[in-house]
């Protein structure tokens, strides 16, 4: 063979994989997006307190966590606020998404704009904001359990029910008009058509939108931080705190079982969000 | 039965937004028992007074009776009135059986006579057997008789088609032509379709009202709209047809004395003078090589033009000396190849008879 013949098998116009520089690039991406949760995953059974060099597989770690009562309180706490965050933020999200889907009434765009600015406004300025806020109107502190937790139940939905109405939103304009129109023509009054038709259909939407607004929750540190009180820590205003004294493989346990969780959570809500999907897109 | 028709439209009129006039004082009556049809292009109007028939619009003025009740201003869900709509809009996380009890479920009507009034609907549109399916396991053209199913259970009074036929391949819309045709026989409830499609509307219709830029133009059975068109817009919309620009002045007697070029004078049957079309449609025109001799046809000179070959006949356009060429549409009563091909440049008579030609104002 020649110097001068053909590569016999030249890379094609739609071979993206075999170019050398998109490989790189995909191989820096998923390592420097992955390294550090394998790392923390690893690390969180290693058999040593500074947690700096591996010295062994343990499970030690986990066992002490569980019995770490602050940090299974604070566990509890997040997940109490997490769940009331989620209940409100997509009912109060559907409700904002079908009104703007459905009516036209004056400033709405203005309406429309104000809505979505907890997504723009910096976490730190809505945390301060917040936390002067309940300040200032003399929120009630120091109630039992779970009703401390309203003033940081209160910013969370604030800030995750604007994520949600914006899917559910997007979720509606694929609706087809005709069927809210059938529906009233044999007979449903405007209340049955939105709970027998438009919400079968908002439904992937009210799922994407609960998951958002659930792990926005669960691992909100800023806004939380500035809202919470001594008895109303959560899971990563306390993983903050432990951090400060030293990154014990401890933290690292409890930070696995965070994303544990909400990978659990979000494989959850994508099955049936599927399953949603696939009788959803019959429709035309 | 009575004579009373069931839909009235009084005066109505439909403005969007201040200026927009879809519907410009309108006055149609349909008849108990039968079959309507609103045509006419695109943005003529007619879907919007369908709407306002189903409730989805209240006219700005003007009376829709139903049933001899005004309906002006009830909702659609209060109305003896069901609609077929465009898309179908079969709910498509609902099984068949339950998008046809829906509208009973509304009504709430007791589980077993909804059952009974289901099993029978389906039966009636030849979908027997269906019910537990979902919408997404059905083709266009069953998902079609879903909704009319789901419609016809209610027993309404008018039943309403909001261009059922458009979403279908050409032969399953051919299919459904008869197959609604059946149905409305055998249910003998009042359809009112909307279409555009002029084929649609004369196959299946009674009566046909068809209208342009917000006005109805005309109201007529098939045959009288396409033999008798009372206007240029309908001649025109409905089939081919030839317009020969002329003056015509009364002669007396349902006449006119009619001056036109080429053609000279000619005394018609006719009402309208002053400037009007002389109309013929293509298939009522003949061809000869000799000069017809009969009075009773009018006779022009043609040079043949461009040719159609459709094989049943052929769509001939003759140059016979006005700006716009006549066409003919010629049936191929001969095998004979020689005797039915038209070369361009060829000379003949072209002729049809006075009582075949309209005189349109």
């Amino acid at each position: 063979m020649s110097i001068f013949s053909r590569n016999p098998d030249p890379i094609g116009p739609l071979d993206y994989a075999r170019r050398f520089w998109l490989r790189a690039i995909v191989a820096v991406t998923l390592f420097f997006l992955y390294a550090p949760i394998v790392g923390l995953i690893v690390f969180s059974f290693n058999d040593s307190r500074r947690n700096i060099v591996w010295r062994g597989f343990t499970t030690d770690y986990y066992v002490k966590l569980f019995n770490n009562e602050a940090l299974m309180l604070a566990f509890g706490n997040s997940l109490t606020i997490a769940l009331f965050t989620t209940l409100f933020s997509t009912v109060l999200g559907a409700l904002t998404a079908y009104v703007l889907w459905r009516y036209r009434f004056p400033g709405k765009a203005i309406y429309e704009g104000g809505m979505a600015l907890p997504i723009v406004i910096p976490e730190i300025c809505m945390g301060v904001a917040m936390m002067v806020f309940f300040a200032r109107i003399g929120w009630p502190s120091g109630m039992p359990w779970p009703l401390n937790l309203s003033a940081i139940t209160i910013a969370h939905i604030a800030f995750s029910f604007p994520f949600a109405a914006i899917v559910i939103r997007a979720r509606l304009e694929s609706f087809n008009r005709e069927l809210a129109e059938c529906a009233r023509d044999l007979g449903a009054n405007e209340y049955r058509v939105f709970r027998d038709i438009v919400v079968p259909h908002m439904k992937p939407g009210l799922i994407a939108g609960a998951l958002l607004a659930f792990t926005l929750s669960l691992d909100d540190f800023v806004i939380t931080f500035f809202t919470s009180g001594p008895d109303t820590v959560t899971f990563p205003v306390k993983i903050y705190s432990m951090v400060r004294f030293s990154v014990t493989p401890e933290v690292n346990a409890a930070s696995t079982v965070l994303i544990l969780l909400t990978l659990v959570v979000t494989a959850f809500a994508l099955r049936m969000q599927n399953r949603n999907n696939m009788i959803g897109n019959a429709a035309h | 039965m009575s004579d009373e028709p069931i839909i009235q439209i009084k005066n109505v009129s439909k403005i969007f937004g201040g200026t927009v006039k879809a519907v410009d004082e309108v006055n149609l009556e349909v008849k108990r028992g039968e079959f309507f049809a609103l045509l006419g292009p695109s943005g003529c109007g007619k879907t919007t007074l369908l709407r306002m028939l189903a409730g989805f619009e209240v006219p700005t003025h003007g009376q829709v009776i139903v049933d001899g009740q005004d309906m002006s201003k009830v909702q659609p869900n209060k109305r003896p009135i069901n609609m077929v709509f465009q898309s179908y809009a079969v709910f498509p996380h609902m099984s068949v059986e339950q998008n046809v009890a829906y509208g009973l479920k509304m009504d709430r009507r007791p589980a077993k006579e909804i059952r009974e009034r289901v099993a029978e609907a389906l039966e009636l549109v030849k979908l027997g057997g269906y019910g537990k399916r979902m919408p997404d396991e059905m083709s266009g053209g069953q998902r079609q008789r879903v909704a009319l199913a789901r419609a016809l259970v209610k027993r309404p009074s008018v039943l309403l088609l909001d261009e059922p036929l458009s979403a279908l391949d050409a032969k399953l819309r051919e299919a459904m032509q008869l197959e609604l045709v059946r149905l409305q026989k055998t249910v003998g409830i009042t359809f009112v379709i909307v279409t555009h499609d002029q084929s649609e509307a004369l196959s299946m219709a009674n009566r046909i009202a068809v209208m342009n830029a917000g006005t109805v133009q005309q109201v007529a059975p098939p045959t009288t709209l396409y033999e008798q068109p009372a206007n240029r817009f309908v001649a025109d919309f409905i089939g081919k047809i030839n317009m020969i620009e002329g003056d015509a002045v009364a002669a007396g007697d349902g006449q006119v004395k009619v001056t036109a070029p080429v053609i000279g004078e000619v005394t018609l049957a006719g009402t309208a003078t002053g400037k009007v079309a002389l109309a013929v449609r293509p298939e009522k025109i003949f061809v000869s090589e000799t000069k017809p001799t009969d009075p009773a046809v009018i006779a022009v000179k043609g040079k043949v033009g461009e040719v159609a070959y459709f094989g049943s006949y052929s769509n001939v356009f003759f140059d016979i000396g006005l700006p716009a060429p006549l066409q003919a549409d010629i049936s191929n009563v001969s095998s004979d190849i020689e005797e039915i091909i038209f070369t361009a440049g060829e000379e003949y008579w072209v002729y049809w008879r006075k009582s075949d030609t309209l005189v349109l104002g």
